[in-house]
């Protein structure tokens, strides 16, 4: 352990391996539920990769909120236990652990190009089974649906054939098998 | 059972349907209504601060000092604003608070109108829980709510914020008896596989020591009865944090005094050479652990706690028990009895010789040689003069509160209000008025540092209006005492702003509140002139002149662990005593 400098805390240097979790949260559709989540990973100082909430029982107006974040698996552990706290908050389940989850990314991806790039961008889209939402004389906007790793490579491959510009909806997940969340 | 009022009489009814006797408060343009249907009862006591901050930490006295939830009603804009460091010091201590807050209209809200501020936004991260009320049919609800979360699991503030609009308008209000929380549940039983893995350890130490917190305090006095009792049975050491002290008496032989930064050497070698460390209610604070990686490094840990995210937050524990700390002390008494475990007594003989050498090093020992007050020696001669009475103590914050922790001791929980996780300089003032408020027959002391006093000194005035004999006892040194140490210590004697080249005189100034001032600056006229202090009806403010540069020890230095303390130059050589071994 290094000297430590004059302080009034004991200092550390964080050096433990930090992984990437998905969260998903179960909360009451209520002003601000949304908020309280997302401030307190600002305030605690967690990492906010990904965000996806849309209210998904209208009934009994609840929404799920879908954050991917990293952490070493304290810090993971510590942000579901402060998540489970809020009072708005019915669950909190951490699908990437054991293969519990299944996650989806969507993206909207514009390409220009005219020529060979043009035809090849399209053969590509084939590939990834990416559809076609919007078309001119000069650009293609395609839908695509996949793992975060596959909307990944299909980006990294548009960029030289004219990649312009593209929007992502960030991670949902849902648990395998029969059971609710 | 439901019947037609306002907004702003419901508000009224649901404090009185929740039993609140006393609310402190600061009326204002966005809460008038509520004042006005305030001003038509007389079930409810309304205590008028001198600033909202000091609303809050009078709602936290009455709260810590009663054990029931502490209520403030402030306007909108710059009231909320002004309660908001009373709400995260709540927030920090686990104090149960319901802060009601007056909104601008609704249909102004968000246009940046006069006295506007985003209230639920600003106090988000603060509380425990905050709602918005646009809509009177949530009302009676809301506020029913707002006193269910703020008592229950680890307690805490909740703002309930109300516009003007909502306040006037007619709707119909429930009592609290037809009003269930749809999901809020905090679990309160401890998991019994937990509890009697966590008795067998107990049973199996060698050199056990309790830790307990303010969770106890929180828990009630039942919590405080169980530990005393399990305490008691096992024989095990005991310490405490700065918000546990009064949950077990300080003048028992098990007592090891308070652990930490300006804990004892004994408690804090307890916890560096412990295997089987019992934690109840605490949440391992950094004020308390020193360096995490060299913290009691050969224990099994136990950590009973109601809120899941403290456990595993900075230290992992082997045995966690989720639950309230009554119900896990007499679930643990349960099993112990019905196992009839029996501790190792030949391993504890021996801790407990092991703790008389260090108890011998007299670690909170100091040198009352001359004519000037050593600030010990004042508070020690405090403790000595009104140990006998129904008695509590406040404080501000800084050396004068360490050494208040250290040499005021304490039998009874809910006597001891200070400042913990937050650290609030002027906490103690405006908390003495709402200890006052609740035991008007109790004597209520303030010990304070002259700078922090001077934070919420406006609120002798609300002492002085409603005739609470509250005694702000301060030990004057003329500087920031403790950041004046830190900067002894660590800064190279660059005494950076922590002087105060210009202080009222405190005497004059309690006179011109209308309260009663007195000095004393020599040793020999201390006992005297407390007694003085103790004997009059009415607030005093004590300006106890005391040793400019004394430190604050024991102490762990930063970055350092429990064995490594700072002792007093008046402590004694490592030695087990004579005296020491009759302890076991």
């Amino acid at each position: 352990m290094s000297q430590q400098p004059a302080s009034a805390y004991f200092l550390v240097d964080k050096t433990a391996r930090e992984t990437k979790a998905t969260l998903s949260i179960l909360v009451d559709n209520e002003v601000g539920a949304l908020a309280r989540v997302v401030g307190l990973f600002a305030g605690r100082g967690y990492n906010i990769e990904s965000l996806t909430v849309a209210e998904t029982d209208h009934q009994k107006h609840t929404s799920r909120i879908t954050i991917v974040t990293r952490g070493t698996a304290e810090v993971i552990e510590q942000i579901k236990a402060q998540i489970g706290r809020l009072i708005p908050v019915h669950r909190v389940v951490d699908l990437s652990r054991e293969k519990l989850g299944i996650e989806r990314e969507m993206a909207l991806v514009k390409v220009s190009g005219t020529g060979e790039t043009r035809a090849e961008a399209l053969r590509l889209s084939e590939v990834f089974r990416a559809r076609v939402i919007d078309i001119t004389h000069s650009s293609f906007v395609f839908e695509l649906t996949g793992t975060q790793e596959k909307i990944d490579a299909f980006v990294d491959l548009l960029i030289p054939l004219g990649l312009v510009e593209f929007s992502r909806t960030g991670v949902v997940a849902i648990s395998r098998g029969a059971e609710p969340l | 059972m439901s019947e037609t009022m306002t907004g702003a009489e419901m508000v009224v009814r649901a404090l009185r349907d929740q039993g609140v006797k006393h609310i402190f408060g600061y009326p204002g343009g966005a809460v008038l209504p509520i004042y006005d249907a305030l001003f038509k009862q007389d079930h409810v006591e309304h205590v008028l601060v001198r600033h909202e901050q000091g609303a809050a930490h009078a709602a936290e006295g009455y709260a810590r000092s009663t054990g029931k939830p502490g209520v403030l009603l402030v306007t909108s804009g710059p009231g909320a604003t002004n309660a908001v460091t009373g709400l995260v010091d709540a927030m920090m201590d686990s104090i149960p608070l319901v802060a009601i807050t007056g909104q601008v209209p609704t249909h102004l809200i968000g246009s940046d109108a006069f006295q506007e501020c985003d209230t639920v936004g600003i106090t988000r991260s603060c509380t425990k829980h905050n709602f918005l009320v646009r809509n009177i049919a949530d009302l009676a609800r809301v506020l029913h709510d707002a006193f269910h979360i703020a008592v229950t699991g680890r307690p805490g503030p909740v703002v309930v914020d109300i516009p003007k609009d909502v306040q006037f308008k007619t709707g119909l209000y429930t009592g609290p008896e037809h009003i269930v929380h749809r999901r809020y549940r905090p679990q309160t039983h401890g998991d019994p596989a937990r509890v009697e893995q966590a008795v067998a350890l107990m049973a199996m130490a060698k050199r056990p020591v309790f830790y307990s917190g303010g969770g106890v305090i929180n828990s009630g006095p039942r919590a405080s009865r169980a530990l005393r009792e399990l305490v008691r049975l096992t024989g095990f050491p005991i310490t405490s944090t700065l918000m546990g002290l009064g949950a077990f008496p300080a003048s028992d032989r098990q007592w090891l005094g308070m652990l930490g930064m300006h804990g004892t050497f004994e408690a804090n070698l307890c916890m560096n050479r412990c295997d089987v460390m019992i934690n109840i209610g605490a949440r391992f604070d950094d004020r308390v652990t020193g360096r995490l990686d060299r913290f009691s490094p050969g224990s099994r840990k136990i950590h009973v706690d109601i809120d899941p995210s403290s456990i595993n937050k900075n230290v992992r524990v082997d045995i966690p028990i989720l639950g309230d700390c009554a119900e896990v002390l007499e679930s643990m008494l349960e099993v112990w009895r019905a196992k009839a475990y029996v501790p190792d007594r030949s391993a504890l003989t021996e801790w407990w010789t092991q703790i008389a050498g260090w108890r011998a090093r007299k670690s909170l020992a100091f040198r009352q040689s001359d004519e000037t007050i050593k600030p010990q020696y004042a508070v020690q001669r405090l403790y000595e003069l009104t140990k006998g009475r129904k008695t509590y103590i406040t404080t501000e914050v800084g050396q004068h509160q360490m050494w208040a922790a250290q040499h005021y001791h304490f039998e009874e929980p809910n006597r001891w209000m200070t400042s913990g996780g937050l650290g609030t300089m002027g906490y103690g003032i405006p908390a003495a008025v709402g200890v006052q408020v609740a035991h008007p027959d109790a004597l209520v002391i303030d010990i304070a540092g002259e700078a922090s006093v001077q934070m919420t000194m406006q609120e002798v005035s609300t002492a002085v209006q409603y005739r609470l004999p509250i005694k702000i006892f301060i030990l004057n040194n003329e500087y920031m005492g403790m950041v004046r140490q830190w900067q002894q210590l660590l800064h190279g004697g660059r005494y950076s702003h922590s002087y105060s080249e210009a202080l009222p005189d405190f005497v004059k100034l309690a006179e011109a509140y209308g309260a009663k001032g007195i000095r004393a600056v020599k040793a020999s006229e201390l006992d005297q002139a407390i007694e003085e202090m103790i004997a009059y009806d009415g607030p005093v403010i004590f300006d106890c002149v005391v040793d400019k540069t004394e430190n604050c020890l024991p102490m762990i230095p930063s970055g350092a662990a429990h064995d490594e303390m700072i002792l007093p130059d008046a402590a004694e050589p490592a030695t087990v005593s004579e005296e020491g071994k009759m302890l076991v």
